[in-house]
């Protein structure tokens, strides 16, 4: 130990200096190996991102190629498929395959559940977001987290087990599986998803717009409503989209609550038969593996597809779009 | 490697600071800076670009060996991308692209043939705020020569220990070196950063605003670790505060909007200066 | 344009006269009606969130009082007996833990993998930059497909592999490994006698005079034939010898590593098809997660040297470490939850044990909860229930253990 050597290192030591002068004099890592390294892990990982591309590929071939099949078929035709109401695809002698009934039941469905949805889940979103104080917003964060994890076979059998009864006890016209009893159900499995995403959208408003309105005297109501909302309008819209695209997506509960005769009613005490609806009775009879019957199951999965598809992938444009004016 | 450059002696001019015990720095800054000194980084014609925003206009400079060079200017002057092209920080910038030349000893810096990886062991970097990696300090500082080097455990012992001396951090953390680094205060993050950056042995350091985020006490600390450490090091520094290249450094270089104003010994910048330009930003009337 | 330019000049004159400008002579509006309209959007906020908790509140309370009856070890225990008092969960339970693990084996690394390049390994030109802005609102969109269409993707890429392979029956068929064919006879001392197959494509074998078998014990056995009407050998003979008009069954003993191809309906293809179900929602997890680590970081270990692969696995993905786990933890729970691909690929099967190999049928608990709710008996219903309040205890278990290590790893990063 020498400390003489300097003011700002009173300790230093000598040895230390000459043997660590030792040890960074020495060859380093070979580079090379460190890059061959780095190559094999990149292409590793590009793998994997395109491993993505070719689920997105390989859903549309499969669905393209069984719907071709289908359309093969003698029994169909694309006038009736894109033409018809009735879809009938099980009795031998009147097959029919015409979408339209599955694709109403599913409007159906869809439209009590965002009748419930989307309003509540604005309104609850814009309460957490400007209103809420700390407390309740520690209580209903987790209520809505906690909703948003349950399995939709448990919203099915709640659909089922109780709000059809309720409904049968306010309305005796309502049939034991009905269209309004799913649709509400499938409402409330949407309403954290539209929550959570419009709060997303009304807390990237940047503070300064509600401080500009506060400071002209605004209620809180103003700000909201006037200013944050309008201000976050296409995020909110996103939110939308992506829960419609939920709604004509969900399956177990629709399964489970809104019967299995498809049929093209707007009647909301009426069983009513969703595209995914058919798919699980489809799946869950005996029904032989390459018949007529086995292929429509595909072909109202491309249409599924396309319609969720085009819905989420205007919903993630418009919020691209929206995230990119703010942050 | 070998073309020797000289500073211009008005180095000697540099006030002492108000400060008891420190005049041996001075003595001892007088000596050398006076001598002749070999080129560590020379710059030649350096152009820099993000996207179509060009930051640095044709750009020459020599940055000497062994000295504190100075980069100052107005923000937005262009002197942090100079710094950051030294050793390709701007890599991580994906608009970012350079023409021009800008070499160390031999080594074109900016040839896409230059392995960075070795080229960022060779020239280490001090950034603004102390960014010490969420493990124990020895951990930081035992991360670099854990990468480059194959060390025993006593070797990578002596490491660390030799970079915190030389960091002059050691006497706090001898104690506590398994103890998160997060813990520190400020200025020993600042410390801890640069024995980091020493511990792989670099023959660079630069440092983007070393002290911009610290307080006045540990920003003396950290100042008179860089002069204490340039007798080993060419030190290339960033700095907002004109005070801090006066006391600090032994050549300044002014930039204003990406252009290279004025570069000498720091004495002639700040008391003598050519141009304009640099005698309003040093004498405070903008900037 | 006349009657106009004197009114013009007296709003004019009035603008400089009044010293406090134009707005002193100004009306203002009650803040009034405003401040009520506030009151009352309030008072509607709080009852639309009143009503999402009764909501939960009244979801959990019709589980709890058609379920707790029915909670008993039984349910544990038990297979899905058609007798309500017997019936049981636990091969569904030891289903749902198969084909999650599985599933989180498969999915975890090209997941986190995914997240990495697409938030560490920025692409250096335009032609790249594309690419990555078309893997990204790809996975954005994978992630709203409905889970139904990945169990139909699963149910012609995993279980027939688009014939690919040829389609297996329970005369082979296909690629396997791991798989014995054994025809069966009785012997007429009610022994069960095993005669190996080597092609099983072939009929099944006619009982012949000196056949070489096992008996269920493994030991080689050969056996006597006899014609209709001969008399039966005495003794120990007995058990080896059948008549010839005797008729073997086709059965199959399948080793734990048993493997074939087409992947057909079993643990392994539910574990796939789940797979692509969860992966957007763990990539897009795990890029918040690395997002989250300040970048600071990163370029402190760029800039000692380090190449990305290094930075990314000392300092970035340690850091994220705790964000990843927590995203990833929450989407197992989608995937225990996950009923609809699991219905489409496995369909409703009667499935009394547990898995034992990759190959093997299985059920998961929700199709069992969902194929006790579609019984008709009420007793069903108050089982599934219980069922759902297993379920629903798991999955707390795992949001519980997720904010857990929220909060037990969870360090500032700067």
């Amino acid at each position: 130990m020498s400390s003489a050597n300097s003011l700002a290192t009173p300790t230093w030591r000598g040895d230390l200096d000459d043997r660590v002068g030792k040890y960074l004099g020495r060859s380093h890592r070979s580079l090379k190996l460190v890059r061959g390294r780095e190559t094999v892990i990149y292409a590793i990982l590009i793998a994997s991102g395109l491993f993505s591309l070719l689920i997105t590929g390989a859903i549309i071939y499969v669905l393209a190629i069984e719907t071709v099949s289908f359309f093969k078929s003698d029994e169909v035709t694309f006038a009736n498929f894109f033409g018809s109401t009735t879809w009938n695809p099980l009795l031998g002698g009147t097959k029919s395959f015409g979408i339209w009934a599955l694709i109403c039941g599913t409007m159906l469905v869809t439209a009590i559940a965002m009748s419930i949805a989307l309003p509540l889940g604005l309104i609850t979103a814009i309460y957490l977001s400007e209103y809420a104080p700390r407390g309740v917003r520690n209580v209903l964060k987790p209520v809505l987290e906690v909703l948003a994890g349950v399995p939709t076979v448990v919203y099915g059998f709640f659909a089922l087990m109780t709000i059809t009864p309720i409904l049968q006890w306010l309305h005796s016209g309502f049939s034991v599986y009905n269209a309004a009893s799913a649709g509400i159900a499938v409402g409330i499995l949407c309403l954290p998803t539209v929550c959570s995403l419009a709060e997303d959208a009304l807390q990237a408003v940047p503070r300064g717009l509600r401080e500009g309105a506060y400071g002209l005297g605004a209620t809180r109501f103003d700000v909201s409503v006037k200013v944050v909302v309008p201000a976050a309008l296409s995020g909110i819209i996103s939110a939308f989209l992506l829960a419609i695209a939920r709604a004509v997506g969900e399956t177990m509960i629709v399964a489970l609550a809104a019967g299995s005769l498809a049929q093209a009613t707007l009647d909301p005490r009426q069983q009513v038969q969703t595209m995914t609806g058919f798919m699980v009775q489809m799946a869950s009879g005996d029904v032989s593996n390459y018949g007529t019957e086995y292929y429509s199951m595909y072909a109202v999965a491309f249409t599924l597809f396309v319609m969720t598809l085009a819905l989420t992938m205007v919903g993630n444009l418009v919020r691209r779009r929206f995230r990119e004016a703010y942050e | 490697m070998s073309n020797p450059i000289t500073l211009t002696d008005e180095a000697t001019a540099i006030e002492p600071r108000p400060r008891d015990g420190r005049q041996t720095h001075f003595a001892h800054s007088r000596d050398q800076a006076s001598e002749p000194t070999t080129l560590a980084i020379g710059v030649r014609d350096l152009n820099a670009w993000y996207g179509d925003f060009q930051a640095l206009h044709s750009i020459s400079l020599d940055i000497p060996a062994n000295r504190v060079s100075a980069l100052i200017g107005p923000s937005g002057c262009g002197k942090s991308t100079l710094l950051r092209w030294f050793n390709r920080m701007n890599d991580t910038i994906p608009t970012a692209h350079a023409r021009g030349s800008v070499h160390l000893g031999d080594t074109d810096l900016l040839s896409r043939t230059t392995d960075v990886v070795d080229l960022r062991r060779r020239i280490g970097i001090v950034f603004q705020r102390p960014n010490p990696f969420p493990k124990s300090i020895f951990d930081n500082v035992a991360f670099g020569p854990r990468l480059h080097m194959k060390l025993s455990r006593t070797e990578l012992q002596d490491v660390v220990e030799w970079a915190l001396r030389k960091a002059a951090v050691w006497d706090e953390v001898k104690d506590r070196l398994a103890s998160p680094a997060l813990g520190l205060s400020g200025g020993q993050q600042q410390r801890l950063c640069i024995a980091r950056a020493i511990a792989v042995g670099p023959e660079v350091l630069l440092m983007d605003e070393p002290c911009s985020a610290l307080d006045p006490a540990s920003t003396l600390a950290v100042e008179d670790l860089i002069f204490e450490l340039r007798r080993q090091y060419t030190i290339v520094i960033v700095t907002h505060n004109m005070q801090q290249a006066a006391r600090c450094s032994d050549q300044t270089a002014f930039f204003y909007e990406g252009r290279l104003i004025e570069v000498g010994a720091t004495t002639t910048v700040f008391t003598k200066p050519k141009q304009q330009q640099t005698e309003d930003y040093v004498s405070g009337k903008f900037g | 344009m006349n009657r106009r330019d004197p009114i013009k000049t007296q709003v004019r004159a009035g603008i400089d006269n009044d010293p406090e400008g134009p707005l002193a002579s100004i009306q203002l509006l009650s803040g009034e009606p405003r401040r009520k309209l506030d009151a009352r959007f309030r008072g509607l906020c709080v009852t639309i969130a009143a009503v999402s908790v009764l909501v939960l509140i009244g979801l959990l309370a019709s589980i709890l009082l058609q379920g707790v009856p029915s909670l008993s070890l039984t349910l544990l225990t038990g297979g899905p007996e058609p007798d309500p008092s017997e019936a049981g969960i636990r091969p569904a339970i030891l289903g749902t833990l198969w084909v999650c693990s599985l599933c989180a084996l498969f999915t975890l690394p090209i997941g986190v993998a995914t997240a990495i390049l697409l938030e560490e390994f920025q692409p250096r030109n335009r032609y790249g930059r594309f690419i990555y802005s078309v893997i990204q609102l790809n996975i954005s969109n994978l992630a709203g497909v409905p889970s139904v269409v990945y169990g139909l993707l699963g149910l012609t890429a995993f279980v027939s592999m688009f014939g690919l392979f040829g389609s297996r029956t329970s005369q082979g068929g296909g690629l396997e490994i791991g798989i014995r064919y054994y025809d069966q006879f009785f012997s007429e001392g009610m022994r069960s006698i095993l005669i190996p197959v080597s092609d099983p494509s072939r009929p099944v074998s006619e009982p012949v005079d000196g056949m070489q078998g096992i008996d269920t014990s493994g030991n080689p056995v050969t056996l006597k034939v006899i014609s209709v009407g001969e008399a039966l050998p005495t003794g120990d003979a007995l058990q080896y010898t059948l008549f010839d008009d005797a008729e073997a069954g086709r059965i199959t003993k399948k080793a734990w590593y048993h493997f074939s191809l087409p992947l057909g309906r079993g643990v392994l293809t539910g574990a796939l098809t789940l797979m692509l179900v969860i992966l957007p929602v763990i990539i897009i997890s795990s890029q918040e997660a690395l997002r989250a680590v300040p970048s600071s970081l990163r370029d402190g270990a760029l800039g000692l040297g380090s190449t990305p692969w290094q930075v990314v696995w000392h300092v970035t993905l340690p850091s994220a470490m705790p964000g990843i786990l927590t995203g990833a933890i929450l989407a197992m729970s989608r995937a225990i939850g996950e009923t609809a691909p699991i219905l489409i690929i496995a369909g409703i099967v009667y499935i009394s044990r547990a898995p034992q190999n990759l190959m093997d049928d299985f059920t998961v608990m929700p199709l069992q909860i969902f194929n006790w709710i579609s019984r008709p008996q009420e007793e069903f219903h108050s089982i599934a229930a219980a069922g759902i309040l297993l379920l629903l205890g798991i999955l707390l278990s795992f949001n519980a253990l997720a904010v857990l290590i929220r909060q037990k790893l969870h360090k500032p990063l700067s």
